[in-house]
């Protein structure tokens, strides 16, 4: 085995590493933590006028998993604006497999160039992690499709120009219902937005499709085989990203116990230990779901990293909050806040990350099935 | 080249020789069989005999192979439990290299904690039967030849273990402090590499078991509880795999690179030898832990095998230290002290 990184993607990372130094100020994440919109536009244009993110989709650029990585972990590293961009390239590698070449043409250079953002519609208020109970209808009327329903923690969709929207287009084979996936422009009308407030600084939001008609180029797929697109989305989706936040936890963490001379108190040092074992830990599961990928091989391991990953964190962030005592209790902007309050913030942050993008519960029965070889048990 | 997990000729060659020898020759019934002393004498001759004790040798002429080859020869003993003083002859056998201990007729070992104010090495790993124990004493790093006592008192690991002198006997000097925590990070590295294969055989004796055992007209694999608890191991198994892979890898490399856990990069073997040790006993521990409450009371039956695992994967890394002690050294490592 061998742990060195290619020449090739140290430059990505350093390349990266400048653009987020000269797009992601303080005033741009304080922005983003007001707004609850967690983007960056200046950082996104530059990152696509360098090509940077069209070099990280698997069948565009020149890159694959492990460029998708580094630019993914540089990100996460500097608590930069990111999860406008990781749904950005999460969503372009499906788009470039499954649209047809009209749509393509359309929608993949605003994509790439960094120009345009996206959102995902595929949860409902009654079917989050059991999909197949999406309520949300598509039906043919002449040579369009009409979309009618809502979608929930559809988060960007606010400055989205375009959904990814999983519908139930009909009765498919043994009963089960058949679905469609579509790729629409938010400007549609009948598309409605509100937002949703959460405990984090993070803003998400409802989506209420009102007799939405669609041209049929922007299908993803074929119609009523949105379950194969779903499945291609997936796997683009799991493990190869929000598994770093720890690293920039400690480093803020660092920073406030040298100044508040708790890094000689035995318990913080203690944690400390724990939480840089963990980090690394997480960084070489990713790296090992990465590496499979890559190589093809793509089974569990990103469902194996992001377990362990997002639950480090989450224990991590608590931990580490108690141990700052009353101040780590206190937020951004709020005087003598324990590391200006961004102890506060991780403490929040992590409290999706084992929810969002397959919930743990979810990812541990993919393991137990596919990489243990478990009997199904629903 | 760059990174890559598959494990290189080298390594599945090492993975086969030894995998293979263990698979053969040590089943539960002769872990069991040594557990009085925890060493089969007629088993560590054979494993000589495949050139086992000279691998830690400074020449490839002389037997010698990396760390990154060690790591996995030690895997291959820990999924055995097998009772040989591998690991400890090893990590002690680089700094007394004459031809009866690179042959193994001769077993060395470290003390992995220094020797206390009357010079005696207390519970030193493989104690009971090296005749040769290098360890520190104060500021020196010394090798001591004296009569293994071939006896060790009972213990939750079945270890050789005992107190040795390091004033009394055939005493010299091979270095200082520094050699000394080289050493033991060595001994750290190859004790991960074996709990690594502990965490694995934990991980195949659930399995096996979950698939066999019947309760409510079903197997016990098909209930989510257990799936969900079962399904932590594999993380762990990884992790700890690839730690000490890493931590090999930075060895042979002799990597002294940057170490700045605020940036995600550590790359120093002092540093990712203590990581590997303190996520390896944690993993070992959960595996063990959670595959023997899986078997019910069987698994605390002495005729069933997770406990033989069970009580190693804690006993062997308690040898040098406890999970706090090895947090706070590397936090030591990591974010130095001001007083020294």
């Amino acid at each position: 085995m061998r742990f060195d990184e290619s020449e090739e993607l140290k430059a990505l990372r350093d390349e990266l590493r400048g653009i987020i130094a000269r797009t992601v100020t303080d005033e741009a994440r304080h922005e983003a933590h007001e707004s609850g919109t967690n983007m960056c536009a200046a950082l996104y244009r530059e990152m696509g006028a360098a090509g940077l993110i069209g070099r990280a989709i698997v069948g565009i650029g020149t890159g694959g998993p492990p460029e998708l990585f580094t630019i993914l972990h540089e990100l996460e590293k500097a608590s930069a604006p990111y999860d406008a961009i990781s749904m950005v390239t999460g969503i372009t590698a499906v788009v470039d497999r499954t649209a047809n070449e009209e749509l393509k043409r359309e929608v993949l250079p605003r994509l790439l160039s960094g120009e345009s953002l996206v959102c995902f519609g595929m949860t409902e208020p009654s079917a989050g992690s059991d999909l197949a109970g999406v309520q949300t209808r598509a039906e043919q009327d002449g040579d369009q499709w009409v979309i009618n329903g809502s979608k929930v923690w559809t988060t960007m969709a606010h400055v989205a120009d375009y959904c990814f929207v999983l519908a139930k287009s009909g009765e498919g084979e043994k009963g089960r219902a058949a679905f469609t996936t579509f790729f629409i422009p938010m400007e549609t009308p009948g598309i409605r937005i509100e937002p949703i407030w959460t405990m984090s600084t993070e803003r998400s939001n409802s989506v209420f499709f009102d007799d939405v008609r669609v041209d049929p180029k922007y299908i993803l797929g074929e119609p009523h085989g949105g379950w194969k697109t779903l499945g291609i989305q997936l796997t683009f989706e799991r493990g190869m990203g929000n598994t770093a936040f720890g690293i920039p936890m400690l480093r803020r963490f660092t920073e406030w116990a040298k100044e508040s001379g708790s890094l000689a108190d035995p318990m913080v040092r203690d944690r400390m230990a724990q939480v840089a074992i963990d980090n690394e830990i997480s960084q070489l599961l990713t790296q090992k779901a990465v590496w499979k990928a890559s190589e093809g091989l793509g089974g569990a391991e990103g469902s194996i990293a992001k377990v362990f990953a997002t639950e480090a964190y989450q224990r991590a962030s608590g931990e580490l909050q108690n141990l700052a005592g009353p101040e780590g209790f206190l937020s951004f902007g709020a005087p003598n806040a324990a590391g200006e309050g961004w102890i506060d913030y991780d403490a929040r942050h992590s409290v999706p990350q084992t929810i969002q993008g397959g919930t743990s519960e979810i990812n541990r029965n993919t393991i137990a099935e596919r990489h243990l070889g478990l009997p199904k048990t629903r | 080249m760059s990174f890559d997990l598959e494990l290189d000729e080298d390594q599945q060659a090492i993975a086969e020789l030894f995998g293979g020898f263990f698979d053969k020759e040590v089943g539960a019934e002769r872990v069991r069989n040594a557990e009085s002393l925890g060493f089969d004498a007629a088993l560590w001759d054979s494993l000589c005999d495949l050139g086992a004790a000279g691998m830690s040798a400074a020449s490839a002429d002389a037997g010698g192979v990396r760390a990154s080859d060690l790591i996995v020869a030690c895997e291959m003993m820990g999924r055995s439990a097998a009772p040989v003083p591998w690991v400890e002859h090893l990590s002690a056998s680089p700094y007394v290299p004459d031809s009866d201990v690179l042959k193994g007729s001769r077993i060395v070992s470290l003390a992995v904690r220094p020797a206390d104010s009357e010079g005696i090495w207390r519970l030193v790993p493989a104690g009971a039967i090296a005749n040769t124990i290098v360890g520190l004493d104060g500021d020196e790093f010394v090798a001591v030849n004296s009569a293994a006592p071939g006896v060790a008192p009972a213990n939750h690991g079945s270890a050789p273990i005992a107190d040795r002198a390091s004033r009394t006997g055939e005493r010299r000097v091979i270095g200082g402090r520094a050699d000394f925590e080289i050493a033991r990070d060595r001994w750290r590295l190859l004790t991960s590499a074996s709990l690594v294969g502990v965490a694995k055989k934990a991980l195949e004796l659930a399995l096996h078991y979950l698939g066999e055992r019947e309760q409510f007209g079903r197997p016990i694999a098909a209930f989510q509880a257990l799936q969900h608890g079962v399904a932590d191991f594999p993380a762990h198994v990884d992790g700890a795999e690839l730690i000490v892979h890493k931590t090999a890898w930075a060895m042979d490399g002799d990597l002294r690179g940057p170490v700045d856990v605020g940036d995600g990069k550590v790359h120093a073997p002092d540093v990712l030898a203590q990581m590997a040790l303190c996520f390896a006993r944690d993993a070992a521990a959960l595996t063990t832990g959670r595959s023997l409450h899986y078997h019910g009371s069987y698994g605390f039956s002495q005729e069933y095998e997770i406990q033989l695992y069970y009580r190693r994967a804690r006993a062997w890394p308690a040898l040098l230290e406890s999970p706090e002690a090895g947090r706070a050294r590397l936090a030591d490592l990591l974010w130095p002290r001001e007083d020294g």
